[in-house]
């Protein structure tokens, strides 16, 4: 017999091995499961170090006993290749797997089966040990709506849905509408958004109700700036890209100052700027509402960078676009508006919906203006007197909220970068 | 219209439109200041300040003037991001290396760690970090060393501190190593291509670098003194630590948060680029007979770091921008100092906030022409 080695497996003894290792990977693995899930730890015989270790060597033992290329077996081949390939994989292979044993029971007991949602007071939480989602229930309204007037809450809903269809017109249109698409969405839009949220969730006029900027607040005031935010500084971000391609120096080193300087500053200063600065740049007795600031400094900032994602789309572009379609007599803008920029969107959009993702993110940014959405709302309810020590449930139900909003959103913009996915 | 006319018109209008806007404010906010009897002027920085700061790297307190708050500020601002770009930097690598792992588990587990902590806003994060996850450690009392002999506590992380004496001749000898290790690359490189032969280059350097500072002090002439925190007790129920080096509870938070949300995107810029270097550069490398470490050091990693680079210093310069949200949790950085306290006090809007604004302006600029030169000295060399 030549050079034998015990934890080697080969072709003739590799059923023996495979029983032998998967029962040691399986001990080692019931061994952690039993010490989570149960607290019992039959090993505790053993000394200390070994007691802790025993498992993750019996499961690396076991792993090596069974790695052999081409065995036969589909089963264990894929897990060879993919959890298996050699020594230091499958430690942390297991070192993963044991982590997430451990740290299910407690997780799981707090979030769930310790947890609490019923009743409507804190009283209802007092012998729980688990989270108390009682809060968010009952603070629910006000992470959505902020301070908006309860009996007023349909006003904003209908306002959303009127716009989401609004927005979906785009859809339906056929034949010579489709044409006019673009300026719909850029141009018509944004005025008929505006129109709906002035009138009707900021009320004043047809009966309603006025409430002011202040008391908005939560998920809609996070929509709200989001959505503004969006659509304006897209124009103002491709006026800005085009500038600092041009070929005229005093507009494209307005561009590039511009660019920079906004790209170069923190959000949470240019906040500061529109509130406590930009009024002293006003004439004496305007007042210029603080959400309004708020989104044009939102925009204003956020165009610099939808200016430098544009940019590079307009680069990426080959020289022979610009030459064909100047050869075919298009002026500038008709190049730009026909040519240029259909095809530089496209490329990026990846860019965009990330900057539209971040801007989506920025918003808990305007907490320093005094403007609460979502995360201001839970500092707030986080320091009322009645519902003190409830801070985790918050940021996790606040952190799932923005997750799945983000998530959503990246993932619809890879769908519309396959669907405008031209192959060259 | 001749062709000239039609390029200079324009100029001029957009010059025109400018010139109006920045007018019409200027004369506004002249108009607004006398109105309120304030002067414009940045006198104010060398007034007495009379407010106190809780966590500062140099000396100060409320008789100091406006100019040396701003300069904490400016100091705390630097401390979290030279820290958070430190350690964003190496998980961001470590993630993103394993998000290209072979072993599927490690790559899901990576890939779940950057979908999450990629879409939850950072504000968010910093106020998990600071008023959950920090506010659940044990009060000083309670508390068992960690490592032995730092304590991580409600009330911040205690680290013993080392008092040294004859500090300069300790930083020469680290000089000295630095210089000679200069030295040595240069002739390695030399005898490399004159031979053909590799000196361990790296190994010689670690060894400089830890044996010469090491020479010094155990020769006697530089001497340190470890003081560790030790227990006090204020009042019947209030204990604290002293002695050593003190990180408060702030700081861990925001640099927590700061390097955990960059690292996501780090990770990102580091599993682009490895993936931008094409298969049949390893291959190559592989059958001219290099081995597989060196492939990764002399093949793939130069190559992956030139895409890498661009990207990551973006990264960087956002991560020194995020570093004001510090103002949420009363971590004392620019912005809460200088842009809060120090404006509430002296009502000086214009100047305070553009002061601040081009603080960041020169930090993030000199960060990327730093980049940009180092970019420029790996680019490819083309003939």
């Amino acid at each position: 017999m030549k050079n034998i080695n015990i934890l080697k497996p080969n072709k003739d003894n590799f059923r023996t091995y495979l029983f032998i290792g998967i029962t040691l990977v399986f001990l080692g693995v019931f061994d952690v499961f039993l010490r989570s899930f149960f607290m019992v730890n039959f090993l505790s015989f053993l000394p200390n170090l070994l007691n802790f270790l025993l498992p993750f060597i019996l499961g690396l033992v076991g792993l090596q006993m069974i790695r052999l290329e081409y065995s036969g077996v589909k089963l264990v081949d894929t897990v060879n290749k993919n959890i298996n390939n050699n020594i230091f994989n499958a430690g942390l292979t297991l070192f993963i797997i044991f982590i997430t044993i451990l740290a299910l029971p407690p997780s799981l007991n707090w979030m769930i089966f310790d947890a609490n949602i019923s009743g409507d007071t804190k009283e209802a939480c007092v012998a729980v040990e688990g989270a108390c989602w009682t809060y968010i229930k009952v603070w629910l309204r006000r992470f959505m709506y902020g301070m908006y007037p309860n009996e007023f809450h349909w006003r904003i809903n209908t306002a959303f849905i009127i716009l989401i269809s609004f927005a979906f017109v785009g859809f339906f249109a056929k034949g010579k509408f489709k044409n006019y698409l673009t300026f719909y969405y850029a141009i018509i839009y944004p005025i008929i958004a505006f129109l709906i949220i002035y009138f009707l969730i900021s009320g004043g006029s047809f009966g309603l109700e006025w409430v002011e900027t202040n008391a908005w607040g939560g998920l809609s005031l996070t929509f709200i700036v989001s959505f503004f935010g969006l659509i304006f500084c897209f124009p103002l971000g491709m006026i800005f890209a085009l500038g600092r391609r041009s070929e005229l120096p005093v507009i494209r080193y307005i561009s590039i100052g511009y660019i920079e300087f906004w790209r170069g500053v923190p959000l949470i200063t240019v906040l500061f700027m529109s509130s406590v600065m930009f009024p002293m740049f006003l004439p004496a007795d305007t007042f210029v509402d603080k959400l309004v600031r708020v989104v044009a400094a939102i925009v204003l900032f956020e165009a610099a960078y939808v200016a430098e994602v544009i940019r590079g789309g307009l680069q990426a572009l080959p020289r022979g676009q610009y030459d064909a379609a100047k050869s075919l007599g298009m002026g500038y803008w008709k190049m730009q508006t026909f040519v240029i920029l259909p095809q530089a969107l496209k490329l990026v959009i990846p860019g965009i919906a990330n900057t539209f993702l971040a801007l989506v993110k920025d918003t808990p940014l305007i907490f320093v203006v005094g403007l609460s959405e979502v995360v201001g709302m839970l500092q707030m309810a986080k320091t009322n007197p009645k519902w003190l020590g409830y801070a985790m449930e918050g940021y996790i139900f606040a952190a799932v909220l923005f997750w799945a909003i983000c998530y959503a959103m990246s993932r619809y913009s890879q769908y519309l970068e396959l669907k405008y996915k031209t192959d060259r | 219209m001749t062709n000239k006319q039609k390029k200079i018109l324009p100029q001029i209008f957009t010059l025109l439109l400018i010139i109006l806007i920045f007018g019409f404010f200027t004369i506004n906010a002249q108009m607004n200041m006398s109105n309120r009897g304030i002067d414009f002027g940045y006198g104010f920085l060398s007034q007495e300040s009379s407010f106190d700061v809780q966590f500062s790297l140099i000396e100060y307190d409320g008789s100091h003037s406006y100019a040396r708050a701003y300069l904490v500020g400016l100091l705390n601002t630097i401390l979290v991001s030279v820290l958070g770009i430190i350690f964003c930097t190496i998980l961001g690598v470590v993630v993103g290396i394993a998000r290209l792992s072979p072993n599927y588990l490690i790559r899901t587990t990576a890939s779940w760690y950057v979908e999450f902590f990629r879409n939850v806003p950072l504000l968010l994060q910093i106020f998990f970090w600071y008023y959950a996850a920090l506010r659940a450690l044990p009060l000083p009392e309670n508390t068992e060393p960690l490592f032995g002999v730092t304590y991580l506590t409600v009330k911040g992380y205690y680290m013993p501190g080392f008092i040294w004496e004859n500090f300069n001749i300790l930083m020469y000898s680290i000089l000295a190593a630095i210089i000679s290790i200069v030295v040595i690359r240069s002739h390695a490189k030399k005898i490399q291509e004159e031979r053909g032969k590799q000196l361990p280059v790296f190994f010689i350097s670690i060894g400089l670098l830890i044996v010469l500072p090491a020479l010094t002090i155990i020769t006697g002439i530089v001497q340190v003194e470890v003081e560790l925190p030790i227990l006090k007790q204020l009042s019947k129920t209030s204990f604290i630590y002293e002695g050593g080096v003190s990180v408060p509870p702030e700081l861990i938070a925001l640099v927590l948060a700061l390097s955990l949300y960059t690292a996501t995107f780090v990770a990102e810029c580091v599993r682009a680029g490895i993936q931008g270097i094409s298969k049949g550069q390893k291959e190559a490398a592989a059958s001219v007979g290099l081995t597989p470490n060196q492939i990764l050091k002399l093949v793939i990693m130069p190559q992956a770091l030139r895409i890498i680079i661009p990207p990551t210093t973006n990264q960087y310069l956002n991560l020194t921008k995020n570093s004001s949200l510090a103002a949420a949790i009363a971590y004392p950085d620019l912005v809460l100092v200088f842009a809060g306290t120090a404006l509430m006090q002296t009502g000086r809007a214009i100047e305070i906030v553009s002061i601040t604004m081009l603080t960041y302006l020169t930090l993030s600029l000199s960060i990327s022409v730093l980049m940009n030169w180092y970019n420029k000295k790996i680019a490819i060399k083309e003939k």
